[in-house]
């Protein structure tokens, strides 16, 4: 049996998807920049693309920027304010939780003689607006605090951040990569000023993302050419990917609800079988406030890669901590920032479920992993120290 | 990223568990590094007759405890004791960059446990030598 519980990770293209987007690679494929019919056809699939995010967001279509993905649009975002309002001030705001798009563009701005404050959060994972309140200052230019987290699905309290944020005359980005595609979001009522979205995760195509910046927002260019995108964001625009982001977001809109309680169903289902059946765990984020599609699990005594793999060897496929972090060594970011200790921070799993998942699946994945955990566990000497063992680490 | 031995090696690994009152034990490692790594050794007239590990940690520490144990299995403590993280990564044909101090793991692991055998052959106490590993 093959299963896949990664969609925090990607999604898979929807079929609908795809065939909106398969003209524009051999017929419409003209450079929608371009003055003669062949442009003016893919210029038009492009304006419908943007007409459609641009009502879904609640935004004017000329507030709504193509990008190459969520991790172009959070780079552009945070650089490009606070690179353009550096004579205002040299401070920026982001929350210890952000996904790397935000936390590296962050250290390079620090490296080039910024500051930057990273908000904590609370141990389900939850950014306080009094930690902002307390952090921001005069010269903070840009504050961006994510809507739902990667990894633990905990939901942020935006619209308090953001008021706070405008109250001290600073702008607000929020990456909403991972919550578009279970929550709406209309950019009036959110009250930020610059939002990402991501079409790969509301199952469109890799490769198309969307920076909204509210009219009137200053920022500087990240990538500089052409005069695409109004002559904010360079390059030749790849038109069936936006056709394909726009056909995936407005699919999405339909039966969300529905959609969502049917993927929170198969989450409770694992949550409370995961809770009855294997001892020593510990869930990981806020169960009031989440998107509802992850559970995040630490296994203590054991090590994530080693469950990831057998899960793998399976046919399951998961996350440990942070699929962006598989290369490097150290544990999630997020987690230790929600004081998990490190020690069991490594035995962390994700799984995040999406709309092509059954019940059965679910089954499958809780009965596979039950024999992993313990077969782990009659491995590690960690696991023998609990059980009462007589040398010492 | 693993490549086929190394996967098999973690998939299938031989030696887990732990020698009863063993001749030699080595513990190394921490559980806030992600690693830790217990070997127990039988040895007979100096020559090591049975190795068995426990460990916490990653497909790379899983399959080089497998491995190190396979190969100190038969080996004189004196050839063990020469036994270097590049050959048991040899071994398995090797191991991605980032996950090479795991097979350091192994190789610490069985000096430190025939560090132990020799103590214990020398009369020194047990309780000695395990404070070492507090």
């Amino acid at each position: 049996m093959k299963v896949y519980a990664d969609h925090a990770a990607t999604t898979p293209c929807d079929e609908r998807v795809v065939q909106a987007m398969l003209p524009y690679f051999t017929e419409g494929y003209g450079n929608a920049n371009s003055l003669h019919a062949f442009g003016r056809d893919a210029a038009k699939a492009l304006a419908d693309a943007r007409d459609t995010v641009a009502k879904i967001l609640g935004c004017h279509p000329n507030e709504i920027y193509f990008t190459s993905g969520g991790t172009e649009a959070d780079n552009w975002a945070l650089k490009g304010v606070a690179l353009h309002k550096r004579s205002k001030g040299n401070h920026v705001i982001i929350s210890s939780i952000e996904h790397h798009a935000i936390l590296t563009p962050a250290e390079w701005l620090e490296q080039n003689g910024f500051r930057v404050t990273r908000l904590p959060v609370d141990s389900t994972g939850i950014v306080h607006p009094e930690a902002l309140e307390e952090a921001i200052d005069d010269e903070t230019t840009i504050v961006s605090v994510m809507y739902a987290n990667n990894e633990v699905g905990t939901i942020q309290p935006v619209k308090e951040l953001a008021e706070i944020a405008h109250k001290h005359g600073a702008l607000f980005h929020t990456d909403c990569v991972q919550a578009i595609p279970y929550m709406n979001i209309n950019v009036e009522e959110l009250g930020a000023d610059l939002v990402t979205i991501s079409g790969h995760k509301i199952y469109g195509p890799k490769g198309s993302g969307v920076l909204y910046i509210r009219n009137g927002v200053k920022l500087d260019k990240l990538i500089c050419g052409g005069g695409q995108e109004r002559s904010q964001r360079a390059g030749t625009v790849n038109v069936p990917a936006m056709v394909g982001l726009a056909k995936a977001l407005e699919l999405s809109r339909v039966d969300l609800d529905e959609t969502n309680k049917y993927i929170a169903s198969l989450r409770d289902h694992f949550e409370q079988r995961v809770e009855a059946e294997i001892p020593y765990i510990r869930q990981n984020g806020n169960k009031q406030h989440r998107v509802p599609s992850v559970a995040n699990y630490s296994f203590e005594f054991v090590e994530g890669e080693g469950i990831l793999m057998l899960l793998d060897f399976n046919g399951i496929a998961v996350s440990s901590g942070s699929a962006c972090s598989s290369g490097s060594l150290d544990p999630s970011h997020v987690l230790l920032a929600m004081g998990v200790p490190i020690e069991v921070s490594h035995g962390s799993i994700r799984f995040s479920f999406g709309k092509h998942n059954t019940m059965q699946e679910v089954d499958y994945i809780v009965n596979t992993l039950k024999q992993i955990i313990s077969r782990l566990r009659s491995m590690s000497p960690l696991f023998d120290l609990k059980k009462g063992g007589t040398y010492n680490v | 990223m693993y490549n086929q031995k190394v996967l098999e090696a973690f998939a299938h690994p031989q030696n887990v568990g732990e020698i009863e009152n063993p001749d030699g034990e080595g513990t190394v490692g921490n559980a806030t590094c992600g690693d830790i790594m217990r070997i127990t050794l039988r040895i007979e007239n100096d020559v090591i007759t049975d190795a068995k590990f426990q460990t916490f940690g990653c497909a790379a520490a899983i399959a080089t405890s497998s491995t190190a144990t396979q190969m100190v299995i038969g080996m004189t403590v004196d050839e063990a004791l020469k036994l270097t993280n590049a050959r048991v990564v040899e071994e398995l044909e090797g191991l991605p960059p980032q996950k090479i101090h795991c097979s350091v793991l192994a190789e610490e692991a069985i000096k430190k446990a025939i560090e132990d055998y020799r103590a214990k052959k020398e009369n020194k106490t047990i309780d000695k030598s395990k404070i070492e590993y507090v």
